[in-house]
């Protein structure tokens, strides 16, 4: 019995320290550099994150797992931050998920994450990790890069180093929640209700949108949190249904994502207040997915508005159209707005390996990578020609409104 | 039990300071400003009607799920964790049935209406079986285990129920409406009693043609005659009935109710078999009023049902009932007239404020009886 137990306990240790070998060996020939994506594949936002993390792979197929003309072998896994437990994104998975990353000496990148309050936690974990950069195809939270006036401190504290190892390739919610303000101001509404689902992101975009409102004489007749995980919301849509001197408001404006009950508070609003042709709804690119259309049905979700960084799908540049037509061929039709951000990332990040290579450095140096993403500057990639500033922002301001008609979100408009 | 029946409290005066402190004080910061909130209502009194019937209704699908808890709790001691699993699997058999019949794309009124008891039907068997099923597999062997393990695997089978949920609801080729986008969004559940209004031609809202800005749905009627229906005849199950004293007995002393000759596994079978039932039938119900079948209902669901029951007292019937519409209320007052971000906050407050001044819960029944 004994002798047995350690018979498969040598077999164990040998194995995994083969496996180590494998992946700690640094430089040389047939090295090998991983990079990983940590985004919620529990729950709703899985519509979303699968597309993603295909185009991810699609763009790793494109380049044969291969950098820097065949030196280095690349390996890429799919990493979950979310929780069957939460049911969404879950705070303990993804501090675990960074320390994972941090520790693996041969992870050069960390693609992610989706929500802007993931982002929050693993951004300082990966500082002190090297840094080790992080590149997000959707976190729009302002103050993750750029310092908020008001919260003086909050954004460099996310990076103990004081070196920026985080970047995104989407436009953040500072432009988001001012475009939106305009749109529906533009749609004929003088007065508008705003709720959020109490999240850093859904909240943030939430009070961009009301500053913006406000400042530009829309009447906003009420700000509040929801509870994401009620049964329903039909005391809530009452009082709003009165809240305007007796009456309806012109609009309601929804800063969340689709996991924290998009599509209930959605029905119980047409339930009290009519369709969204009496009452618009606008929400921001939390709600832009099928999802969200599926679960308050066609006609429910029927006139809803929703706003998405970038252009749409078929006004991308001559390498975003490529990008879908490559993408459609391998996983049927694209109708999720975030693949093409996937797409985007992994390009950075291979751009960023082949940099390095270019200028003599070694790609399993996690600062020379760093530095090489942060340098990127008129990139032609899928979204356009862009570069990243000094807060690893993108260039790219423009914002497109959808709308939901015949249960599917179709493109109405490009703002800036 | 009563031990401070001398003299003056000081303990009850302290904590009902504290509460007035809390209410007056620190109130007007998540909303509750008394002022505010009467001056709402004297402008306009309806909407406190209005929600009241939002409350009641809701409080009625909470009510029934916590009946569920109340009962085990009250035969075994065990807290069901996996109960609002079990009526969010209500929730999908439900709508599955009205798909496979053909009722969901039905105008026919006759067949929506038998579509739905059949629905009905299904759902109340099919969450009993699966109910005492679980009872059979994860609870029985550790009957007399330290009472943690059971509890842990009440949890495992939560997880387990909600898995099997995310899985039902991305069978599309069951129900067409589930979409391609996977089992975790939310799905549709058809507003099957709209459709049977329309095509007899009659308002949903009762109350149209008084005139008064007041919706009272026939949901809203459907859902709260069901539950009283439920809750009577369960009540009169128990006091009247041969295998209803047996559980009773079995309640209040095991070892001794199996002395007299009663079939202990087969009591608690039953008790399990009636608690899956009213699962599945608050699974239609809620299905039929918040228009929403999602794989994780059943977690809220459940957390709250549990405090409803906490809050009439574990273990009482007619203490669970009191405990869900008192619940259903709250959320709806909070929602209606302070800010909705504090309705958790609001109820759970409650709940505590209410085993502080009755530890047993409302009706809740002597300790020592453990019943």
């Amino acid at each position: 019995m004994s002798k047995r137990f350690f018979a498969v306990l040598s077999v164990l240790v040998i194995a995994s320290m083969a496996l180590a070998a494998c992946g700690g060996a640094g430089g040389g020939a047939g090295a090998t550099l991983k990079i990983v994506s940590s985004l919620p594949m529990t729950g709703s936002s899985l519509t979303q994150t699968q597309t993603i993390v295909n185009a991810m792979q699609l763009r790793l197929e494109q380049a044969d797992y291969k950098a820097c003309g065949g030196k280095y072998t690349i390996e890429y896994e799919a990493w979950d931050d979310a929780s069957a437990a939460l049911g969404k994104w879950d705070p303990a998975v993804e501090t675990e998920n960074a320390n994972k990353a941090a520790a693996d000496a041969s992870i050069i990148a960390y693609l992610g994450t989706f929500n802007s309050g993931a982002a929050k936690l693993s951004i300082p974990i990966l500082n002190n990790a090297g840094p080790l950069t992080m590149i997000s195809p959707a976190n729009t939270n302002p103050g993750l890069t750029k310092a908020d006036k008001d919260l003086p401190g909050v954004t460099d504290s996310y990076y103990p180093t004081g070196t920026r190892s985080y970047s995104r390739v989407v436009a953040a919610d500072d432009i988001q929640g001012k475009v939106a303000a305009n749109f529906v101001k533009s749609l004929g509404a003088t007065t508008v209700y705003i709720l959020d689902d109490q999240e850093l992101y859904g909240k943030g975009v939430a009070d961009v949108f009301e500053a913006t409102a406000k400042e530009i004489g829309l009447t906003v007749v009420g700000h509040e949190g929801i509870d994401p995980k009620a049964a329903d919301y039909k005391a809530l849509m009452t009082k709003i249904s009165t809240s305007n001197n007796g009456g309806a408001p012109d609009a309601i404006y929804v800063g969340m994502v689709v996991d924290n009950n998009a599509s209930q508070l959605l029905k119980d609003k047409v339930a009290i207040m009519g369709d969204n042709e009496t009452v618009k709804y606008v929400g921001p690119d939390g709600i832009q997915t099928q999802a969200f259309i599926d679960g308050a049905g066609a006609d429910v979700a029927e006139g809803t508005y929703a706003s998405v960084a970038g252009l749409a799908l078929d006004k991308l540049p001559p390498a975003g159209l490529q990008f879908v037509k490559d993408y459609t061929a391998k996983f049927g039709a694209l109708t999720e707005p975030y693949a093409v951000y996937g797409y985007e990332t992994m390009n950075v990040a291979l751009k960023a390996i082949e940099d390095v290579c270019a200028a003599g450095g070694n790609p399993t140096d996690r600062a020379a990578i760093n530095s090489a993403v942060f340098a990127i500057k008129n990139f032609d990639g899928s979204l356009g020609t862009w570069s990243f500033d000094a807060n690893g922002d993108t260039s790219l301001t423009d914002m497109t409104f959808y709308q939901v008609q015949g249960g599917a979100y179709v493109a109405v408009g490009t703002f800036k | 039990m009563e031990t401070a029946k001398k003299g003056f409290n000081w303990r009850r005066f302290a904590i009902a300071s504290l509460v007035l402190y809390i209410v007056f004080l620190i109130g007007p910061i998540v909303g509750l400003d008394i002022p505010v909130v009467a001056a709402a209502i004297k402008a306009n009194p309806l909407q406190l009607v209005q929600f009241l019937i939002i409350g009641i209704s809701n409080g009625a699908i909470i009510a029934i799920i916590a009946l569920g808890y109340t009962m085990v709790y009250g035969i075994i001691e065990l807290i069901n964790f996996a109960h609002g699993d079990v009526y969010m699997i209500g929730v999908f058999t439900s709508l599955t049935v009205l798909s496979v019949t053909g009722t969901l794309e039905s105008k026919d009124p006759v067949k929506i209406v038998l579509g739905l008891i059949f629905a009905l039907v299904v759902a109340i068997v099919f969450c009993a079986v699966l109910n005492a099923t679980i009872e059979r597999l994860a609870y029985r062997r550790l009957r007399n285990a330290p009472r943690l393990a059971p509890l842990i695997s009440a949890i495992g089978m939560s997880f387990i129920i909600e898995n099997i949920g995310l899985m039902w609801a991305a069978q599309a080729w069951l129900v067409p409406s589930f979409g391609t986008t996977g089992g975790a969004s939310q799905k549709v559940f058809p507003d099957m009693l709209g459709v049977l209004f329309t095509s007899l031609g009659w308002n949903i809202n009762l109350l149209a043609s008084s005139g008064l800005a007041l919706r009272l749905t026939i949901k809203d009627v459907l859902v709260i005659v069901l539950a009283v229906v439920l809750m009577i005849g369960l009540y009169l199950f128990v006091q009247r009935t041969r295998l209803g004293k047996a559980m009773r007995a079995t309640a209040q002393n095991r070892d001794a109710a199996k002395m007299l000759g009663i079939d202990i596994d087969w009591v608690i079978t039953a008790t399990f078999l009636i608690g899956g039932g009213l699962a599945g039938a608050a699974g239609l119900m809620a299905g039929l009023y918040n228009n929403t079948a999602w794989w994780f209902m059943g977690f809220r669901a459940g957390l709250q049902s549990f405090t409803a029951a906490v809050l009439g007292g574990i273990g009482n019937i007619t203490g669970g009932m009191l405990g869900g519409f008192l619940i259903g209320l709250l959320a709806s007052f909070s929602d209606g007239y302070l800010n909705a971000r504090w309705t958790n906050a609001l109820v759970f407050a409650t709940l505590v404020l209410i085993l502080l001044f009755r530890p047993t819960g409302l009706l809740g029944e002597q300790t020592g009886q453990k019943a």
